[in-house]
């Protein structure tokens, strides 16, 4: 290859001249473990301390009347867009007015998109790109309503990464820990929340047994 | 790197008269310390933690070299590319072809310490594209043209109202007479104007938290959005980093990430903490066509080899900076430096050289607040005493420290004789004070009384009460 990179690593080499070293990641937090109703419990408290907002539905097919209810609640105008990822076809999204499913575009106000997982140790969301997903889904709308399935809130980040990766599946080009909106404190370290992401963080859970 | 820290001393008086910087300073202290206390307070593992991301990041450094070429081989299985640079103006011509070869005109960047180290907005502004950055902190800073301040909170020297004066200035397509009175409205406004550059943008750059080797990615640790914008919507995304960056796994990288929110910011993790690995993939609903990493060297595999390898540890949370009573009394412009506070004093001189930044590792005083946070547990006050000593063989500093130095050794050598001349230099600093409590003037020393008084000594020597002591 180049002769940067061969000077780069012979100089890296030169400064290690032992054997490789064995690295152990550090412990993962009690909060990160718990029974299932626990986990629940303090994911919802995490979103709260994030400043995203929740709610519980008990089966697949309510999860549209919930993003109804919530969308007049806030009053938001404007093109609702959801992805395709599989996980919200159950979800009856079509009586949602506006709805169309697909990629982003900046006309667009609030934006619906699955969740690869919730996750108890902050109140974070995992998000992945993919074939039926934008990665600026997740960043682009002023509004994002993000859908949990219950059965995948897990207790730690590492145990996200597991159900994303089971079965050796690959890194998707993007994978993202969301916890909240988008926030600033560049102007006099005044919190602003929104600032080029989305404004509004909304998580539907969906505890209906694992998706179809 | 356009370090001016050879000014430090003028930097420092004139940083003194700066009320608003001092104000700012001050919040930012006092906040950001109590921020930090009460998110640490509520994870009882946070030490733990320290101690497994130090131990990460040391195993990280003895395995870089295997780190980086696995790494390498990942991204390039995913359709991406690295470019080794070994210096800033290899790592700017590298990002330059690349924007060249993708056709750019606008170029978004995220926030990266490592393009300001490599003076890269100038080089691409020299090449022609448009560059914009679009972190609200560095965007009001690219504005003004300044450099960040710290290196988490780039615009924390700034007040409110020169936010809105900069945008009264820089956006005169929009009514004179809206109002810019609160944080909120000045933000709306940098969402709106930059929502437009996202868009058109042909190239996204961003900087990089971490580099997991297992899989190729390139993770980023971030509260806006911007970061992930610039890579998502552009056809080209370019991440800038620093070799030391790479680690082995994501675990690790997780460990890390538990760290370094709390430290930087106070917050439990940031908002947005995004893992990029390889270009988009043929079936992917979207994301970057082409994905490439660039590596940048500049002096770090130079520290490395050396004494002060542990620097190279760090995270960049700019918690040292936060709580270093020097940064707080002065700001980050008056090191002239990229990277300011006790992190950039070990950094600059080995970056820019010691002759340039000799007045650095003397703007410390040793009370050991960086180390008390560092999440990943470097010395700094020992690495800083390491470049004074640097500095004393290389015959930098004045030569009557230099004299005072030799004078102070020999005398200790001989406890007799010190403590003779221990005792003399009492009773002749009393006989200077004619009576006074305080020396305001001293000789050889004007410069350090010219900011404090001496207290005269009373009574007799340490040691003489000491023996006194025993001797009861």
């Amino acid at each position: 290859m180049s002769a940067a990179r061969d000077g780069i690593l012979a100089k890296i080499r030169a400064a290690n001249p032992g054997p490789a070293v064995a690295v152990t990641p550090g412990p993962i937090p009690a909060r990160g473990r718990g029974e299932a109703a626990e986990l629940r419990q303090r994911f919802y408290g995490g979103l709260d301390a994030a400043g995203a907002g929740h709610a519980t539905v008990t089966g697949w097919a309510e999860v549209a009347g919930e993003i109804e209810r919530f969308l007049r609640a806030l009053g938001a105008a404007g093109p609702v867009v959801a992805s395709l990822d599989p996980m919200l076809d159950p979800c009856g999204l079509d009586r949602v007015e506006g709805l169309r499913r697909g990629v982003p575009d900046a006309g667009d106000a609030v934006s619906v998109t699955g969740t690869v997982a919730g996750i108890a140790e902050t109140g974070t969301l995992m998000v992945r790109s993919g074939p039926d997903i934008a990665n600026a889904a997740h960043f682009l709308t002023d509004t994002h309503v993000a859908v949990v399935d219950a059965a995948r809130i897990v207790g730690a980040y590492e145990d996200a990464f597991a159900l994303l990766r089971a079965g050796g599946a690959p890194m998707p080009r993007n994978v993202t820990l969301i916890t909240g909106p988008s926030r600033s404190s560049d102007i006099e370290r005044i919190l602003q929340i929104g600032v080029h992401g989305p404004r509004t963080l909304h998580v539907v859970v969906c505890d209906a047994g694992p998706a179809p | 790197m356009q370090a001016d820290s050879a000014r430090f001393p003028d930097n420092v008086a004139a940083a003194r008269r700066d009320a608003t910087l001092l104000g700012a300073l001050d919040r930012l202290q006092r906040d950001a310390r109590a921020g930090r206390v009460e998110t640490v307070a509520r994870l009882p593992e946070f030490e733990a933690l320290r101690d497994a991301a130090r131990d990460i990041r040391n195993g990280a450094l003895a395995n870089l070299a295997a780190n980086l070429e696995r790494f390498e081989a990942n991204v390039v299985a995913n359709g991406g590319a690295v470019h080794w640079c070994r210096d800033a103006a290899e790592a700017c011509e590298a990002v330059a072809r690349i924007c060249r070869e993708a056709g750019a005109k606008t170029v978004a960047k995220g926030k990266s310490m490592v393009t300001e180290e490599i003076g890269l907005n100038a080089a691409l502004a020299g090449a022609g594209f448009d560059t914009v950055e679009t972190d609200l902190g560095e965007y009001v800073l690219q504005l003004r043209d300044e450099t960040p301040s710290h290196i988490v909170i780039p615009a924390i020297h700034l007040t409110k109202d020169q936010f809105a004066e900069t945008f009264r200035g820089a956006h005169g397509d929009l009514p004179a007479d809206r109002s810019l009175e609160e944080a909120r409205q000045i933000t709306d406004e940098a969402r709106c104007a930059l929502r437009d550059v996202f868009l058109r943008a042909d190239v996204g750059i961003t900087g990089a938290n971490f580099l997991i080797a297992e899989t190729g990615s390139v993770a980023i640790v971030t509260n806006e959005g911007n970061g992930d914008l610039a890579q998502s919507l552009p056809r080209t995304h370019i991440a800038v980093t620093g070799i030391e960056k790479a680690v082995g796994t994501v675990e690790e990288a997780l460990t890390l990430i538990r760290v370094l929110a709390r430290s930087a910011t106070g917050q439990e993790i940031s908002a947005y903490t995004t893992f990029a690995t390889g270009a988009k993939r043929e079936d992917d609903a979207a994301g970057p066509e082409n994905f490439h990493v660039v590596l940048v060297d500049n002096g770090r595999s130079d520290l490395l080899a050396g004494p002060k390898r542990e620097i190279l540890r760090c995270i960049r949370c700019g918690a040292c900076q936060t709580v270093c009573p020097v940064y707080g009394a002065v700001g980050g412009h008056a090191y002239g430096a990229v990277y300011a506070g006790p992190v950039g004093s070990v950094l600059t001189p080995a970056l820019a050289g010691l002759e340039k930044s000799k007045h650095l590792p003397e703007a410390s005083s040793f009370c050991g607040a960086c180390e008390a946070v560092c999440p990943v547990r470097i010395p700094l006050p020992r690495l800083l005493r390491m470049w004074r000593e640097d500095a004393f063989q290389a015959h930098l500093g004045p030569k009557v420290m230099r004299w005072g130095l030799f004078a102070w050794s020999a005398l200790t050598a001989w406890p007799w004789a010190y403590r003779t001349a221990g005792g003399i230099g009492g009773r002749m600093l009393r006989l200077m004070a004619m009576g006074r409590g305080r020396l305001t003037r001293l000789p050889f020393a004007g410069k350090w009384t010219g900011g404090r008084d001496l207290p005269v000594p009373e009574g007799g020597t340490f040691v003489g009460k000491w023996h006194g002591r025993r001797g009861r």
